[in-house]
Formats: structure tokens, C-alpha cells, sequence
């Protein structure tokens, strides 16, 4: 659908250098790096905003590498929302409409359509400032797809926003994704968001593109220390969750079940953060609910700290002191228990 | 002995207001004195109101300064966007020689312009050919007034265009405008505050020339030159009068921008 063709940029301080990546026709692909990896200027050269160095961009069979931004259909949904501040939601939504030349009828319509599917018919006559950010959001999206786009960029949209309406938000690009079938390239330095909605992941870092794959395959295998840094700060299992009978809430890992603390209705995954996991020689009795045997199959040094690889299975990574490693003694290959409470355990789609 | 506390406590305070006190006063005094010694001889001010020689001036000032206005805005208003979103070899120094005008003095600036759109430049020749003439005409004036107020109107339009967030742009395009309806549709209208003041700054500073036009155009006279010519053929208690119109002009069209000007902030 879309392919970066040994794709280079040069920003002055620091180069983006030889990125070569494929998307698929209605994927939702992210891109995942750190903060100042050129993700944004990435986005931008996609989109035409930003002159590349070299390289080739194709979309839909078609070379865009010189095509101005307004000729490219791709859309662009910046973190802060960037709305038109002097036009109403409804004169930003149909902005791109009346470049486009639509009928009156076509802007009415599609204003309309793309309102009821964000649900933010109620906004329309409302002015910018007086929105909150994840109304924002919405309005920003809304004004990206009313042009019915072959590309949407997303860049960062999860990021400005508080918890509870950044699960809202997430809920709503995933669906827009799910309804309209569009191709989204989507840009975070989150993993966990990565992992909850992309179909497959490319990461960046140092300038350039480190590894492409499922979610399941960057984080099961990542191909370099900087990915392994990135996929290693996330214990991140697929499985499902679980009612038993004696009523405790499990989450099903391989053959392990991990006890938690929510109500999971359809979560497919867990997460549990490493330095949330405590390693001991013997079993620890204690309010943690969690508490299983395993060995240790690898060991990464990072200094004051080392994360300690154990297998249950699953490989569970947990980060430890250098205090507390030297006084376990651990060693590959050795016997240990794990221990971490049930409200340790994230779960998400 | 609280009022001494109170002194004590807010020293700088004191001591601002004292002195802000002395330079406003500084700025009213003439001003307020020189209106009220005319209301007292309301006569003498209605006289000047119906003569037409200083009507005439007073128009042709407002008038001259409104075609400088309009000419800097349609060749300012580019320049104040380039300078606000591209950067290239040799800006700054673009940036310095625009603001020159303010530094060097005005009848200097009219000796520079006179060299160059007079009879013995080929700019001046060339203008001359199509009929043009900037010795004693209308548009002698108008260049004039554009030469020494233009750097309001660039220096303001810039810095509202500076405020406009890059990525608008980028959005804008990205939804299919081109880079003009980018810029009548999205740059222009949320630069417009800082544009609309610039234009306002260049228009008042128009009105206000005199050194400048004096050197290119004697005739036909503006009000500033009137007052001039007065005062050195009559004396003062000639020139009064229409200096007196002249600021009250100034002031009330200064006001009434300023007002709509900030009225259409709020919106």
C-alpha cells in the first residue's frame, strides 16, 4: 500500500537513514521509538511536509516522493490536536471538503457521518478552546477522515491525554481502524499502546529502523539490545482471562494462571512491570498473591541493575538491584520463586 | 505613621509611580495645554475648521497615508511572511536594513529618496516617462510615508505570523489546500490581529511624517507641512490652530482603530 524506499531524511542535528518498510492496504501499523527518535519528521516526510533527503515513497503503486502534501492523500492528527483555533469544529471538519471542491450536500453529508461515528455531533457549533483534550482528539480525527484519506498519520494521539480519555481515545482509533478498513500509520514511544493496536510494529531508534513484526515476534524476539531494551521494560503475555470457581479472577498464560485483581472483560493480554517482581531463593509468604517457581535462563546487566530472565513458563522478566542480586547469589540455570501481587498485573486488548 | 509604613514597604512601587507619574504628565502637559488655550478661543479654531486650505491638508495627509498603508500591506505582508517562516543566508541582515528607516533621521531619508526617484536616477526617469513624477506630487508624499513607516507593518505582521503554528500550515495541506489557500485561509486570518496593529502603527506613522515629505514634496502641503509654514511665515498663534485640529484628528482616528481593533480581539 504504502512503501518507504530506502528513505532518508536530514534534520539538521540528527539523520533518519535508509528506512525501507511496506505497509499493508487496511493494516494499523505503528512505529515505535523513543522521544527524539524522528518519528514525527518521519510522519512528515511521509506526508509530503518535509523535504527528504533520499530515497522513494510509493503509495498505492504510484511514486509520491515529489508530490505536494494536498495531492498525496494522507492525512495528518498531530499529539496536541493542532485544530484551526479561529474556525468552528464543524469549519474544521469540512475544511478539507471545501479544498476538495465537495458539494454543499457532500459537506453536510459527510460532516454527518463522520460526527455520529465520533460521537461529536453535540460539538459541531463549539469553537476549539473551548474543547477538552480528548474532545480535541476526536475533532482532530474527524477532520483527518472526512476526506475519506488512503494514509491516516497519526502521530503521538495518546499521548497528551489523561488515562481514563486516552482509553477512550484508544477505543475510538481502533474502531475507526475496525469500521472503515483505513491504512493508519500510527506513531508512539509507548509499547504497551503499540502491543494494544497495531497489527505489526516497526521500531526506531538511533536513526534508523531496528526491527519490523507482530507485536508477538518484537517483544518474543527482539532482534537487538535496543529493541530488547524497549520489549524488556513490559512483561507483556497473550492469554485470556478467566472466572473460577472458587471466584477468584485468573489470567491463563501458556499454563500458568496468574491471579488478578479486576474484572477482565476481554483482555487478551497482561502486563506486569519488572521492577514489580520480586525474585527469592525460597517461597515468600506474603499479602502477594502470585508466587511461582521458576529458573533462571538469562541474565542482563544494566549496571545498578540487572533484569533476571526467569521461566516458569512463561519467561517472566524481573528487574533486581545490584544489592539484592549480589546477596541471592543469582546465577543462570538457577531454582527461584517470583512473587508479585495481583494488582501488579495490567491487563489490555 | 501607617501611611510612612505603607511608603516604606512598597518603595519601588513608590518610586515607579512617581517617576512614570513625570513622564506621563510630560507627555499630557503640552498636549491638554495647548487644546485648552484654543477651546478658550473656540473662534479662532472654527475659522481654521472652515478654512479649506487646512481641511484640504488635513485630507490629503489622511489620504496620502492611507495609499502608503495599502501599498506597504500589499508589498509588506509577503516580505513579513517570508521573514517569519524561511530562514536564509543573509535574513538577519534583511531584517536590520527593513528597520533602518526608524534610526535614520527623516529628512536624511527624504535627501536618499529624492537621489533616487528624482529627475537624475533612472527610476525617477523611468516613473517620469509614464507620467509619473514624485517632485511635488501626491506621490512624492505617498513615498515618503511608505519609506519611513513601512518597518511597523513589516515588524508587527511578522511577529503574528511568527505565532501561527507551523503544523496549521502543515494540516491545511495535508487536507488538499495549496500553498495560497493555506495562506488566505489559515496564515493570514489568525495573523491578522498583529497585521491589522501593524497597519494602524504605519497609517499613524504616515500621518505624522514630516521630515521626509518636506524634502520631496513641499506642494501640494500636508498638515504637518502646513503647520510649518505657518508658524515660520504668521508665527505661533497662527500655527496653534491647526496643529490643534491636527492632533485631535490624529488622536480620535488612533482611538476609533484601536477600539475596533481590540473590540474584534474579544470575538
Amino acid at each position: 500500500m504504502i512503501e518507504l524506499n530506502d528513505l532518508s531524511v536530514d534534520l539538521g542535528e540528527f539523520v533518519l537513514k535508509n528506512i525501507t518498510l511496506s505497509i499493508n492496504e487496511g493494516e494499523y501499523f505503528i512505529i515505535l521509538g523513543p522521544t527524539g527518535a524522528g518519528k514525527t519528521v518521519l510522519l512528515e516526510s511521509i506526508a509530503g511536509l518535509y523535504p527528504i533527503k533520499s530515497g522513494k515513497i510509493w503509495l498505492r503503486g504510484k511514486e509520491v516522493t515529489k508530490v505536494e502534501p494536498e495531492k498525496r492523500k494522507i492525512s495528518i492528527v498531530y499529539q496536541d490536536h493542532v485544530l484551526f483555533p479561529h474556525l468552528s469544529v464543524k469549519k474544521n471538519i469540512v475544511f478539507g471538503l471545501k479544498m476538495n471542491k465537495a458539494t454543499t450536500d457532500e459537506q453536510e453529508n459527510r460532516v454527518e457521518w463522520v460526527a455520529e461515528l465520533l460521537g461529536i455531533s453535540n460539538l459541531l457549533h463549539r469553537r476549539p478552546d473551548t474543547l477538552s483534550g480528548g474532545e480535541k482528539q476526536k475533532v482532530a480525527l474527524g477532520r483527518a477522515i472526512v476526506t475519506q484519506p488512503e494514509l491516516l498519520l497519526v502521530d503521538e494521539p495518546l499521548s497528551a491525554l489523561d488515562p481514563e480519555t486516552r482509553e477512550n481515545v484508544q477505543q475510538e482509533l481502533r474502531q475507526l481502524h475496525r469500521e472503515l478498513g483505513i491504512t493508519i500509520l500510527h506513531v508512539t514511544h509507548d509499547f504497551e499502546e503499540a502491543i494494544a493496536l497495531g497489527s505489526r510494529i516497526a521500531v526506531i531508534g538511533e536513526g534508523r529502523l531496528m526491527q519490523v513484526g507482530t507485536p508477538e515476534e518484537i517483544f518474543r524476539h527482539p532482534n537487538s539490545e535496543f529493541v530488547a531494551r524497549f520489549a524488556m521494560t513490559r512483561n507483556i503475555f497473550p492469554g485470556k482471562a478467566e472466572k473460577k470457581s472458587n471466584g477468584d479472577t485468573v489470567f491463563k498464560v501458556d499454563s500458568a494462571e496468574f491471579i488478578i485483581a479486576t474484572e477482565a472483560n476481554g483482555a487478551h493480554h497482561a502486563s506486569i512491570r519488572p521492577e514489580e517482581i520480586l525474585i527469592s531463593t525460597e517461597p515468600i509468604r506474603s499479602s502477594a498473591r502470585n508466587c511461582f517457581p521458576g529458573t533462571i535462563t538469562h541474565i542482563l546487566d544494566k549496571g545498578s541493575t540487572l533484569y533476571v530472565t526467569v521461566s516458569m513458563p512463561p519467561e517472566l522478566s524481573c528487574m533486581v538491584t545490584r544489592h539484592s542480586f549480589e546477596e541471592l547469589g543469582l546465577h543462570e540455570g538457577q531454582r527461584v520463586y517470583v512473587t508479585f501481587k495481583a494488582s501488579s498485573i495490567h491487563l489490555f486488548d | 505613621m501607617s501611611f510612612l509604613r505603607f511608603i516604606n514597604r512598597n518603595r519601588l512601587t513608590v518610586t515607579f509611580v512617581l517617576l512614570g507619574l513625570l513622564i506621563f504628565l510630560f507627555v499630557i502637559i503640552p498636549l491638554a495645554k495647548m487644546i485648552f488655550a484654543s477651546a478658550s478661543d473656540a473662534g479662532t479654531l472654527w475659522e481654521t475648521i472652515l478654512d479649506p486650505v487646512v481641511t484640504g491638508a488635513i485630507g490629503l495627509t489622511l489620504y496620502a497615508a492611507l495609499i502608503s498603508t495599502v501599498v506597504g500591506f500589499v508589498l509588506g505582508i509577503p516580505l513579513a511572511y517570508l521573514l517569519a517562516r524561511h530562514n536564509f543566508p543573509g535574513k538577519r541582515l534583511v531584517e536590520g536594513l527593513i528597520d533602518v528607516p526608524i534610526v535614520v533621521p527623516h529628512t536624511a531619508a527624504g535627501i536618499a529618496l529624492l537621489f533616487v526617484f528624482g529627475r537624475r536616477f533612472f527610476l525617477g526617469q523611468a516613473f517620469e516617462a509614464v507620467g509619473i513624477t514624485f517632485i511635488d506630487s501626491l506621490a512624492g508624499i505617498v513615498v515618503a510615508m511608505i519609506f519611513v513607516s513601512i518597518p511597523f507593518l513589516i515588524d508587527s505582521a511578522k511577529e503574528g505570523f511568527k505565532k501561527v503554528d507551523v503544523r496549521l500550515e502543515k494540516v491545511a495541506r495535508t487536507l488538499g489546500a495549496s500553498p495560497w489557500q493555506t495562506f488566505f485561509r489559515i496564515s493570514f486570518p489568525l495573523a491578522w490581529r498583529s497585521i491589522l496593529a501593524g497597519n494602524i502603527m504605519m497609517w499613524a506613522r504616515g500621518i505624522s511624517e514630516f521630515g521626509a515629505v518636506i524634502i520631496l514634496a513641499y506642494h501640494p502641503m500636508i498638515a504637518p507641512v502646513l503647520v510649518y509654514e505657518r508658524f515660520e511665515t504668521y508665527g505661533l498663534d497662527y500655527a496653534r490652530p491647526i496643529a490643534v485640529l491636527l492632533i485631535l484628528v490624529s488622536v480620535i482616528v488612533f482611538i476609533v482603530l484601536r477600539t475596533l481593533a481590540y473590540r474584534g480581539d474579544k470575538s
